[in-house]
Parts: C-alpha cells; sequence; structure tokens
C-alpha cells in the first residue's frame, strides 16, 4: 500500500503513520479532557459554597486531578498531535521513525496511567505543583517522569521530521509560518521537559528517602517547568491561530520577518518564566525577581502583542483582498461567524488578550504580586489564557482535523456550531468572576472560604458570595460548551459519516463541515492586491488598527489601577 | 504577493515591514519599557516591596526564636494562641505549621515593625485579610518583611497555599491598635 494518501480537500499528500499518531494523540488527549472535566465540575460545585459539594479531603483530590488532567495530559497529547501535524502533513513530509512515535505514545500512557492511579487512590494528594516536602508515592512522579520523556521524543521526532523533509525536498522555499510557530513551541517544550527532569528525578529519588530536595530550589525548577509550558501552550496556540486564519477565511501573513521574530523572542527568554510564580518568595533578591519577571525587559509581551497585531491584520488583509473591504469592520461583519473554527478563533484572541494577557502582565509585576499571589486572581488569568486561549484553539482546529484527518463529517454539526460560543462566554464569565473575587482576598485551592471549622473565622463581604455565584453558572456554562465538544469529537470520530475517497459532491453533502472544507477561501492572484486601494492613514488593516489601539488602553488602565490599589495598602518591604 | 501560514514563502523572507505594522511594533515596545521601569521606580518611590531581609533558618532555630519571643512579650492569650505586643520598632515571629499561625500578635498603628515569616513543615501562604497582602512562606528561609501598619482593626492571616487537608483551618490574626488609643493609654499610666 502506498504509505501516503492524497488529501483530495487540501492536495497534500499525507503520511499515514502521521495520520495514525495524529489520531492516537488526540484520542488521548480528549480522554484527559473527559477525566479533567469530570474532576472540573466537583470542584467548582464545590467551591461555589451554597453547595460545598465535597469533602474536604476530596475537594483537594479532585483538584489534583484537574490539574494534572487538563494542564499535563490534554495539553501536551493534543500538542503531539499538532507536531505530527504541523510537520509531517503540512510539509507532505514522511515520518522517519513511526515505530519511536509508538513507543513514545506509549511511555506518554503508561505514565498518565501510573499518575492517575496514585491521584484516585489518595496516594497523591499534593495538587499539581506538589510542593516539596508534601509528599506523594514515588509512582507519582516516575509516572511525570515518563510521561515526559515520551514527550521529549515525540519533540525529537518532530526536528527529525523537518530535517529529513527538508533533505528530501518534500516542500519548496522555506517553512510555512505555521509549521515555524510548532517548531519553536518544540523548542520551548525541549527546555521545559528538561526542568521537568532536572526537577522530578531528584524528587522520585526523595520520595525514596534517597536525597534532599529543599523548597524553594524546587519551586524554582518546578516553575522552570510549570510556567514555561505554559509557553508551549502559547506558541502552538499562537501556530494555530495563524492555521485556522488560513483554513477558514485564508488570512494572509502581512510580513513574514515580524511574525517568526515574534516567536523567537518566545524561544529566547523561556527559562526566566519560572519568576513569575517565586516575586513573593523569600529565597530570591529584588533585582534577580524583576529581571526575570520581566523575561528580559518584557520581550516575551513584546512577542505577543505582536501576534495580537498581526493574526487579526492578517485575517482583516486576507478579506478584504477577497472582496470584503467596507467600512472599517465590514470583514467582521462578513466573516463566517457560524463555522466553529473561525469563532473560536475570534473568541481565542479576544479573551485570551483582554482577559489572560492583561491580567497575566500585571499579576507578573513584582510589587503589584503582593496583591494577587495565590488568590483566585491567578486561576482567574491562567483560565482566560490556557483555556479560553489555548484550549478554545485546539476545540476550532478540531473541527477541521475531524474531516481532514480522521475524514469524518462533524456528527450534531448545529450542537458544534454554538459550541464555541457556549465555552468561550462561560469561561469569560467565570475567569472575569474568579479574578474579581481575588481582589477581595479569596485564596485559591481552598475548600471553605466559610471557614466554618477554623478557630478563627474571617467574614467575607457579601458581595464574594455573589461573584463566587457568578463563577459557579459561568463555569457550568462552559462545562456545558466543554461537554457538547466531547460529545461531538467523539461521535465524529467513532461514528461519523465517512466522507468520500475523493470530495467529489462536497458541497452537496457536506451539511456536517465547516465551511473552510466545503467552500474554501479562493487562492488570490497578484491582481486582488492591486483592487485593494490603500484606504485613509489607519493603513491597510484599519479595523485591526482601531481594535489593538482599545487593547492598549485597557491594558494600560488595568495596570496602573492594579498600582493604585497597592499603594493603599500598609507599607511594606 | 501575500501568504497564507501554510504556504511556504520563498527561502528569504527578511523583507520590509509595512509602515502601519512597524508603528504597532514600536508601540508595543514603549509599552514594554514603561511596564520594566515601573518595577525599579516603584522600589524607589513606591511603598510596597516584596524585597525584605531574606536567610535561610534552620526550622528548629526559628520555632526556639518564635518561642523566646512569646515569653519575652506574651500580654494574654486568644483562643488558646498566646497574645503577644512587642514593642514598636522591634521584630515579630510568626510560625507557620501544619495547620495554625502563631502566636496572635497586637500593633500598633503607625509603627515600624520587621515581621519575620518561616515553616515549620511544608510551603505555606501569609494572606492578611482583608487587605489582601500575600506572601509565600518557606521552610528553612526566614522572610523579614518591614510593615507599617496603617490602619487598626482586627485583621486575620489565611494560609492561602495548600499545606495538607487542613489548610482551610489554618486561620491567624493580627490585631492592630490605634495610635492615639495607645497614647492616651500610655499617659494615663505615667
Amino acid at each position: 500500500m502506498n504509505p501516503f494518501r492524497k488529501c483530495p480537500t487540501t492536495g497534500l499528500q499525507v503520511h499515514r503513520t502521521a495520520d495514525r499518531l495524529i489520531k492516537a494523540n488526540a484520542v488521548a488527549a480528549t480522554v484527559a479532557l473527559l477525566i479533567g472535566g469530570i474532576a472540573a465540575v466537583l470542584v467548582l460545585l464545590t467551591r461555589w459554597e451554597v453547595v460545598l459539594l465535597l469533602e474536604a479531603e476530596m475537594f483537594y483530590r479532585m483538584l489534583t486531578v484537574h490539574g494534572m488532567n487538563m494542564l499535563i495530559f490534554f495539553i501536551i497529547f493534543f500538542e503531539m498531535a499538532v507536531l505530527y501535524f504541523a510537520s509531517a502533513v503540512l510539509l507532505n513530509a514522511r515520518v522517519p521513525a513511526g515505530r519511536l512515535g509508538w513507543v513514545a505514545f506509549v511511555l506518554m500512557v503508561l505514565g498518565t496511567l501510573m499518575v492517575e492511579w496514585t491521584m484516585w487512590t489518595g496516594r497523591a494528594d499534593v495538587l499539581f505543583t506538589s510542593y516539596v516536602p508534601l509528599r506523594a508515592h514515588p509512582l507519582f512522579y516516575l509516572g511525570v517522569i515518563l510521561f515526559a520523556v515520551g514527550a521529549l521524543t515525540v519533540v525529537g521526532h518532530f526536528f527529525a521530521i523537518i530535517t529529513i523533509a527538508r533533505r528530501e525536498k518534500a516542500y519548496e522555499g522555506s517553512l510555512p509560518l505555521v509549521t515555524y510557530g510548532a517548531l519553536t513551541a518544540a523548542a520551548i517544550a525541549a527546555v521545559t521537559l528538561l526542568h521537568g527532569a532536572i526537577i522530578y528525578i531528584p524528587t522520585f529519588l526523595w520520595s525514596l528517602d534517597m536525597m534532599n530536595v529543599d523548597p524553594q530550589v524546587y519551586r524554582l525548577v518546578w516553575w522552570g517547568l510549570g510556567h514555561s509550558s505554559q509557553q508551549i501552550n502559547v506558541a502552538a496556540m499562537v501556530a494555530i491561530w495563524y492555521l485556522l486564519g488560513a483554513l477558514t477565511v485564508g488570512a494572509v501573513v502581512l510580513n513574514e520577518k515580524v511574525s517568526r521574530t515574534a516567536f523567537v523572542l518566545y524561544v529566547l527568554f523561556i527559562s526566566m518564566a519560572s519568576a513569575h510564580h517565586l516575586l513573593v518568595d523569600p529565597g530570591m533578591g529584588p533585582s534577580w525577581k524583576v529581571w526575570n519577571t520581566s523575561y528580559f525587559m518584557y520581550m516575551a509581551v513584546l512577542a505577543s502583542m505582536i501576534h495580537g497585531f498581526t493574526v487579526p491584520a492578517g485575517t482583516e488583509l486576507g478579506m478584504r483582498l477577497r472582496g470584503a473591504a467596507q467600512g472599517l469592520f465590514g470583514w467582521l461583519k462578513r466573516a463566517p461567524w457560524g463555522d466553529p473554527g473561525f469563532s473560536s478563533l475570534a473568541f481565542s484572541i479576544v479573551v485570551f488578550g483582554f482577559v489572560g494577557g492583561i491580567t497575566g502582565v500585571t499579576f507578573g509585576t513584582e510589587q503589584i504580586n503582593i496583591i494577587a499571589h495565590n488568590t483566585l486572581r491567578i486561576p482567574g488569568h491562567f483560565h482566560a489564557t490556557v483555556v479560553s486561549g489555548t484550549a478554545m484553539a485546539f476545540m476550532g482546529i478540531t473541527y477541521y482535523v475531524i474531516p481532514l484527518i480522521f475524514r469524518r463529517e462533524i456528527a450534531f454539526y448545529r450542537l458544534a456550531k454554538i459550541q464555541p460560543y457556549l465555552f468561550a462566554a462561560g469561561m469569560l464569565v467565570f475567569s472575569m468572576a474568579m479574578t474579581f473575587a481575588g481582589t477581595f482576598g479569596v485564596p485559591r485551592r481552598h475548600w471553605d472560604i466559610g471557614f466554618s471549622q477554623a478557630l478563627f473565622r474571617p467574614e467575607f463581604s457579601p458581595a464574594v458570595n455573589l461573584i463566587m455565584g457568578v463563577m459557579a453558572v459561568g463555569g457550568l456554562v462552559a462545562i456545558a460548551g466543554g461537554a457538547i465538544y466531547i460529545v461531538v469529537t467523539v461521535t465524529s470520530v467513532f461514528f461519523g459519516r465517512r466522507m468520500a475517497a475523493d470530495d467529489s459532491g462536497l458541497g452537496a453533502t457536506g451539511r456536517g463541515l465547516p465551511p473552510g472544507i466545503t467552500s474554501p477561501p479562493r487562492p488570490l492572484v497578484p491582481e486582488d492586491a492591486e483592487a485593494l486601494k490603500p484606504s485613509g492613514r489607519l493603513g491597510p488593516v484599519p479595523g485591526t488598527m482601531v481594535l489593538v489601539f482599545i487593547f492598549l488602553v485597557a491594558f494600560i488602565t488595568y495596570y496602573f489601577v492594579n498600582w493604585m490599589l497597592l499603594s493603599f495598602l500598609w507599607e511594606v518591604g | 504577493m501575500y501568504r497564507t501560514g501554510i504556504e511556504p514563502p520563498e527561502r528569504v523572507w527578511w523583507k520590509k515591514v509595512g509602515r502601519h505594522e512597524k508603528v504597532w511594533v514600536w508601540i508595543a515596545f514603549a509599552w514594554c519599557m514603561v511596564l520594566f521601569a515601573m518595577m525599579p521606580i516603584w522600589h524607589l518611590r513606591g511603598g510596597q516591596n516584596p524585597s525584605g531581609i531574606r536567610h535561610r533558618v534552620d526550622p528548629a532555630d526559628f520555632q526556639a526564636r518564635v518561642l523566646e519571643f512569646v515569653q519575652e512579650y506574651q500580654v494574654g492569650t486568644d483562643n488558646g494562641f498566646p497574645l503577644v505586643e512587642p514593642p514598636p520598632g522591634g521584630d515579630v515571629y510568626l510560625q507557620a505549621s501544619q495547620f495554625a499561625w502563631v502566636p496572635v500578635v497586637r500593633l500598633r498603628q503607625g509603627a515600624e515593625y520587621t515581621l519575620h515569616l518561616s515553616s515549620l513543615d511544608v510551603n505555606h501562604g501569609f494572606s492578611l485579610y482583608p487587605l489582601n497582602i500575600n506572601f509565600q512562606v518557606v521552610p528553612g528561609y526566614d522572610y523579614g518583611l518591614r510593615i507599617v501598619p496603617n490602619e487598626p482593626g482586627e485583621f486575620h492571616v489565611m494560609c492561602n497555599e495548600f499545606c495538607g487537608i487542613g489548610h482551610h483551618l489554618m486561620v491567624g490574626k493580627i490585631i492592630v491598635e490605634p495610635a492615639d488609643a495607645v497614647a492616651d493609654a500610655e499617659g494615663g499610666d505615667r
């Protein structure tokens, strides 16, 4: 059998091994998402004081399960699929070591099972961060190590696929931007997973009483894994933004140099990310904190602000070139809002930027961290980045991966169309309510802020109860969106209608397919650029110019309001 | 000629940047410099910095210091915990352990103290409610923070770093006496 199949939609040569590896990793990711999602419901309904569903011990256990499954297993399995897709599929390339790919996959599954077993049997009630000297069962640490080794192997495999594709001239010219972005994600993953090895191997030995681990050093190196891995998510997410833009509306790249330099900025300062979690720690001094938390003078923030411009600008220009050139926002009006891929893209950018990005930079400021550290503001921030941003983008691309790779139509397509709306709206309310509750000092990772069993009982203002109620409602809506995603993808993949070997008659039969598949954006011709008259003082992408300035004003306002809140406090230092 | 992000561009993609894109990059860069400058500026001009005096400390030694502190300045008990009133300008020791903050301290509004935080066992989180001042408490490290309580009242210390099954029980207390009330009481004594 020919090891390649020709994709009738895109014309790409797809290596069948890549197909299978993508499928396996995507399925594993979805299983982890399901487990983490069930834990999410339980955790949410416990933090909502009105319900207080679980007992304390079970709450902390489920919080551990939620963190590990979402932030490690779901995200990284999905990213493995993204790496194979961005290399082998987009470059028409072969997967050189298929067997190695399977060994890596089995290692990752084995590691996952070990961790799941220790967590569910109450042998690892240490939460996601597992700060030493809180102690878990040795297999918990060993499981994470195996998982990391597997993931590191896939990263190496990815580099090999790209190298071989280049040598065998599978593509002409340079790497496409999406693959380039995935390449930076892979580079970050390599560094990050090494931090993981550096910290988890000693911790594994410590759990066997074979050596000592300093709690502060643990925090320093662990966050080299814990925060840097969020940078993998960011780089992978931005790569998917470009991918979704291309697939749904034919978004263009304004300037390859700018976008690629921005990706490189993510890689350069990655290990410094650890500092975001150590700003109010006793182990480091102020100059170390200022320098590191700023990622070398905010160059990674600069990178995100660049992508926050180039992705919507590319979308706008791509649509204007194809005729949607009316006014400032005619392109947004004409955009395919019924395409779950496009709506996911739009919501991912907006919530990631406006809520996740702004709060993250503000809380990551050395002094402002005093009024943010370990409060609900922190999970409020990262649910806006890693869930509304990364997971939303991953969900969006799934609606294209199912037809392109699994060759199935999307089941319950109507539900799939509203899924991004539910998920994004729910997560937006949820993360904003969390952030807001955190400004009242509500702690994260806390079973009962009613302090019903404590000797001293601080009382939160009634406003906090209301905000926590809003958070719960938002969370439940988001969980409904997540549940729809799982039902739709699992049904499509296992029971969905198979697509014809060729795409003949797709427009007629493709009711369960996003418009980017049934009627892909037409290829551009040089005349398009000539037809588009350069408009006004706002340049070729006036709508985006307006949007990014609204963003900047919001950013500046939120940032300085936080300095003001800080200045009211006791003098401390 | 524009391309999408999934099409390979020509070998040399280092091309001139459009004017409007360049403007945004420079604005973003300038904003990043503001973000960076604010932290050193606040160290020079602002009142709230997490610098402190930082030392390694053996948990047993820290516990001994706390005990000494309590014996020297204890004025009563509160809810079973020793209530301690150190002199203004002095050191205050607050010990975190599963699942309590020891002791309860009484401070004076407007006076400066050095608040020493450390843990005897695992990581804990110092969270002063309702002010929302938060610091990490790490075993083996003494975090000495100069504080000036600027308002009277009863404040609670919540633990906001997960420290085990009784994490949510871990609440301590700091009382701040109004500056004038303290002055009056002292005047009466003389």
